[in-house]
């Protein structure tokens, strides 16, 4: 590969192999610009009209108000609390899912675990399921009364709170169902990452008299940066925008506790105010953008 | 020609075979770790199969029960006479296999493109798809209503489909292992005087099972769990698929019927667990195979 194009393609003119080319790309690029490129532009233009769903057989015809959806996006309560849940979700979610999905690599690469592809799949499960069917069944599991939790808790002598129904506990509880969810899709990833690393590192650390924390430290974390940082970036990306887990569990109450930007965006799009939709969405889109930015400015190797 | 296949998966797949000597120990903590983990994992699918057989009066009991008490499987019969979940599962299936079969195609055409062809605007083309994959579903599940509202495509297995039979991933996957097999194959074959289209359908696209399998996973999955759009599209209960029904009747008609909530995440769940479990591998060599590492 990559040893210049043999002399029997010097014939082909390039005009011919941009024809060719195009022609595979066609089927393709008529439906991203119709169902992609086409909606994420209309999305930008509606968030500065006042597009309702009264408008959808003829959205030309609306007018423009400039930042106004903005402004009142920004100035409603409801947005504030969804966009400060969204936030804790985010900034706590993300940083636990990676801790556990990267203990759950690290242990499953010691040299010693057997059945190691028993203890992956089951990992895994969660990943793979239905958001929805899981917060249907957690949503039983968190069951104030007859929950399996509270009743396991019950075992103990200790009363387990309303998970789901206390506004103190229940976003933590959606964010616990999340990292529990998602760990296995870092583990899977963290262990691929943990297995480009030389042994011989370790080995010479060992000699050298590190412990296993100092190894960790000192060899794992620092080569494991890239790898961390996509994870951090994909999971992040997926977080900023949780909403069927609060839609099925929790519809964003109690008292708008759970509330998330995704589910206020719906919301306003159910309620048909499609231009206050639009703008929601691209403050979405940005806070997805600043959060990748700031992480590749976390995980950048120190040089 | 398909010995080439092999060859080159083995060298991407499967991470978990090879490990690195590490400190000694007994390591008996460690299995206490991994086995507790496991049990947090998939205690609650176990709950659940178990719940999907039991009465709502028994999973309403205080304290709950792990093993029923009165197995029935009146809340899966449920299912079928009363909520019609037949017609559920079949809409979910033929949108999801629908879905993936555009996704094969379409991206396949276009990673081969991308991967072994020349032609102007190829970089921006590719900048441009991949970009999108940042591109929140929020963004675009609006302005996508609007036109299928206006090709009066709402709550048609057409609506459910179109806007998503092509997608950033595929093509991604697609030129990636496209990329990998030689030039000299293909060159042979032009020499031959075999056409472009040709030598796609004929030569590259057998070589490509293993991307093709994960991709046909992942995008059948993904569908199959999609929940957004077909909220949004889905108007009447003859559209619903699987994910909609259950969210709908957990929030709606059915909430306190929670024995059939249960049944119907078993049946939600339970396909998707049986094929993952069978083809593994093809999950986590997907994640190799896009070359993160």
């Amino acid at each position: 590969m990559g040893a210049g194009r043999p002399a029997s393609m010097a014939g082909r003119s390039h005009l011919r192999e941009s024809l060719v080319a195009w022609s595979f790309a066609l089927p393709f690029l008529l439906l991203f610009l119709i169902f992609m490129a086409g909606p994420i532009t209309a999305a930008l233009i509606t968030s500065f009209t006042d597009l309702r769903v009264t408008d959808i057989r003829n959205p030309l015809s609306v007018d423009f108000v400039g930042m106004q959806n903005y402004l009142d996006v920004l100035g409603d309560a409801r947005f504030q609390k969804a966009a400060a849940n969204t936030a804790v979700f985010v900034l706590v979610g993300v940083p636990l899912t990676m801790a556990l999905g990267l203990a759950a690599a690290v242990g499953l690469n010691q040299q010693i675990v057997r059945f190691r592809t028993f203890f992956r799949v089951g990992f895994y499960l969660p990943v793979v399921t239905s958001i929805v069917a899981i917060a249907v069944v957690w949503r039983l599991l968190l069951g104030t009364e007859a929950g399996l939790v509270n009743g396991i808790l019950a075992g103990f002598g200790v009363d387990g709170p309303g998970w789901l129904t206390d506004e103190r506990y229940a976003l933590w509880s959606i964010i616990a169902m999340a990292a529990w969810r998602n760990l296995g899709f870092l583990m899977v990833i963290f262990l691929a990452g943990l297995q480009t690393i030389p042994g011989d590192l370790y080995e010479a650390a060992e000699v050298d008299g590190a412990n296993r924390w100092q190894r960790f430290r000192g060899i794992t974390l620092p080569l494991m940066r890239p790898t961390l940082l996509f994870g951090a970036v994909i999971t992040g990306i997926g977080y900023v925008q949780f909403f069927e887990e609060v839609y099925v569990m929790t519809e964003g109450g109690p008292l708008n506790s759970t509330l998330s930007l995704a589910l206020y965006a719906y919301d306003q799009f159910s309620f048909g105010n499609y231009g206050y939709t639009a703008a929601i969405a691209f403050i979405l889109f940005l806070a997805i953008a600043m959060l990748t930015l700031i992480q590749f400015r976390l995980f950048r190797t120190e040089t | 020609m398909s010995t080439l296949a092999p060859a080159r998966n083995s060298s991407s797949a499967d991470i978990s075979t090879q490990s690195h000597p590490r400190g000694g120990g007994s390591g008996w903590w460690l299995y206490v770790l991994l086995g507790i983990g496991i049990l947090l994992l998939v205690g609650p699918f176990i709950w659940m199969v178990l719940g999907s057989i039991k009465t709502t009066g028994e999973l309403r009991q205080v304290p709950p029960t792990w093993l029923p008490q009165n197995p029935t499987l009146s809340n899966y019969t449920d299912l079928l006479d009363r909520l019609n979940f037949a017609r559920f599962f079949l809409n979910s299936a033929v949108v999801a296999a629908a879905v993936t079969a555009g996704n094969v195609i379409f991206c396949s055409m276009l990673g081969y493109a991308l991967a072994k062809l020349q032609f102007p605007g190829k970089r921006i083309l590719f900048a441009v798809v991949l970009g999108t994959l940042m591109v929140p579903a929020i963004v675009t599940f609006m302005p996508l209503f609007v036109l299928v509202a206006n090709l009066n495509l709402v709550n048609t297995h057409a609506g459910l489909i179109l806007p998503f039979l092509v997608g950033a991933f595929g093509v991604f996957l697609m030129r990636q292992f496209i990329g990998g097999i030689p030039d000299e194959l293909l060159d042979a074959a032009r020499v031959d005087g075999a056409g472009e289209h040709y030598i796609f359908w004929r030569i590259v696209m057998p070589l490509c099972g293993p991307a093709i399998a994960t991709l046909t996973i992942l995008t059948f999955l993904g569908s199959w769990n999609s929940f957004l759009w077909p909220l949004v599209v889905a108007n009447t209960e003859d559209m619903y698929t699987l994910p909609v029904a259950i969210a709908l009747f957990a929030t709606g008609q059915q909430e306190t019927n929670i024995a059939l909530l249960m049944a119907g995440s078993v049946v939600v769940i339970l396909p998707v667990l049986i094929v993952f479990i069978l083809l593994q591998r093809y999950f986590t060599q997907g994640i190799a195979m896009t070359g993160i590492k």
